[in-house]
């Protein structure tokens, strides 16, 4: 109910500046609205969002499974810590737009080298959150499993994991914000389709309605993915916690 | 089957620097069937030297001989629950093979039917350390480690888990080590009777019990508490005091 309030409220504020600014420049929402009808009903609307989706959906996977991997390892070998850092602090404050021109140029405009530019500017952040994570992790229990002889699956599946699921959901929430900026921007650089594609043209023809109409129904499928996907693992991850009253 | 323990030093290496002796030359040894007690002063090495023996710390001089197939059932002084897996879950984890005849029994004994499904986080010290109890027993252990099992319970309770773990004892040939503040506790449950000194820790007396546990009623554990206050005051030889 809340949230409806809130979203009329976010409406009504726009509504009243488009009256304001005038139409060029920040477009009422009827007119965003039919644009956005307009795109839907010759499904270019679909595909655009599908290819944008498809990317976003296999560099977050790569980068959450590859982050996730190397950042347990570097919280459990010290070794692996020691090797891993340097590279870390560096693709950490690499910029973006550096990785997704380099990877152009080196791999050309490809859908891999979209794909493995945007996974690479996500790994760096899941390492850190799981590194954190698995230094985290409970020794005394870990001592239980071994006293009791867990084979090492059954230790890291009910041990180690629910212990993680935290920061994996940290990661992923963090993650998928940090995917969700970054794709669009290689899909301007270098792809010939997608929400960013579509973006860069509205914006070459100066076209704010259609910039808004593609920009607003990402965002609304952002905030569906984060409630009906993220929010709900989140739930499962800690429903073992006892809840405030 | 028989438990060996031969350690000759072990030192921790502090933040500053310097070394700290935490355990002397220990040497004892269990056989199968039989109760050990370790008895000192807390902050005396007790924890370290079971961490050595349950094979968890191999950082020190000696060795530990503990057959390689043994099944270990350990009560740690702190519960060491999984929080976010049920009572029961925590158990059959670690005990996958118990049987739910054999698991309900158990519940039976440590009145945690009624928790069966509830998570740690919901249960008081007490409950979890029966659980934790319960975790031990339904592994079926060769070698029952046992630190501090009854600390925080209350008497009644103590006295009746204290009874089970003797009837889990009696039932199998399983090797007990025992870890306790409470004379009481060591002489109700224990064959053997080990007297640690303050840090570092070593061993300053070995008391055997010779009445067997089943025969050990108020009058006779009262005349053996009597005839250790008589050995602390008097001299420290071995000898056995029933």
């Amino acid at each position: 109910m809340l949230r409806l309030l809130s979203f009329a409220l976010f409406l009504a504020t726009w509504w009243i500046a488009a009256l304001f600014v005038g139409g060029a420049k920040l477009p009422p929402p009827p007119a965003v609205l039919e644009v956005m009808i307009a795109e839907a009903s010759s499904g270019a609307l679909f595909l655009h969002l599908g290819a944008t989706l498809a990317r976003v959906t296999l560099a977050f996977v790569l980068a959450m499974s590859l982050g996730s991997a190397i950042g347990y390892l570097m919280g459990r070998v010290r070794l692996a810590d020691k090797l891993g850092d340097p590279w870390l602090i560096l693709l950490l404050n690499l910029p973006a737009l550096v990785v997704i021109v380099l990877a152009y140029i080196w791999a050309g405009l490809t859908e891999a080298a979209a794909i493995a530019a945007i996974a690479i500017n996500k790994l760096p952040t899941a390492v850190v959150t799981l590194r954190e994570g698995t230094r985290a992790l409970d020794r005394s229990l870990d001592e239980m499993a071994s006293v009791f002889a867990m084979p090492r699956w059954r230790a890291f599946r009910h041990v180690v994991l629910p212990q993680l699921a935290p920061y994996i959901a940290a990661a992923a929430r963090s993650g998928l914000s940090l995917v969700w900026k970054i794709v669009l921007v290689a899909e301007l650089l270098g792809r010939p389709n997608g929400v960013g594609f579509e973006i860069g043209v509205a914006f070459q023809l100066f076209d704010t309605p259609r910039l808004l109409a593609y920009s607003l129904t990402f965002a609304a499928v952002v905030l569906v993915i984060e409630t009906l996907l993220v929010q709900p693992f989140e739930a499962r991850a800690t429903r073992w916690r006892p809840r405030a009253a | 089957m028989r438990l060996e323990v031969e350690i000759t030093g072990k030192t921790f290496r502090s933040a500053a620097g310097g070394t700290h002796e935490v355990l002397a030359p220990v040497r004892f040894a269990l056989q199968s069937g039989e109760v050990g007690v370790l008895i000192g002063p807390s902050g005396c090495g007790k924890s370290t030297m079971l961490r050595i023996i349950l094979g968890l710390d191999h950082d020190f001089a000696g060795r530990v001989a503990r057959p390689p197939e043994a099944r270990i059932g350990m009560v740690f002084q702190e519960p060491r629950l999984l929080p976010w897996r049920s009572v029961e879950q925590n158990v059959r984890l670690a005990a996958p093979d118990v049987a739910d005849a054999k698991l309900a029994e158990l519940f039976k004994i440590l009145e945690l039917e009624a928790h069966r499904n509830h998570y740690p986080g919901e249960l008081s010290l007490g409950l979890a350390r029966r659980v934790a109890l319960a975790r031990a027993f339904a592994v079926e252990p060769d070698i029952l480690v046992l630190d501090e099992p009854l600390a925080s319970l209350d008497d009644a309770l103590a006295g009746r888990l204290r009874d089970e773990i003797a009837t889990l004892v009696a039932s199998r040939p399983v090797m007990t080590l025992l870890v306790t503040h409470s004379l009481d506790d060591a002489v109700r449950l224990g064959d053997r009777l080990l007297f640690l000194s303050p840090r570092p820790a070593r061993i300053v007396a070995e008391v055997p019990i010779g009445i067997p546990r089943d025969r050990r009623g108020e009058a006779e554990i009262a005349a053996i508490k009597a005839g250790l206050a008589q050995r602390t005051q008097g001299d420290r030889t071995e000898r056995d005091v029933s």
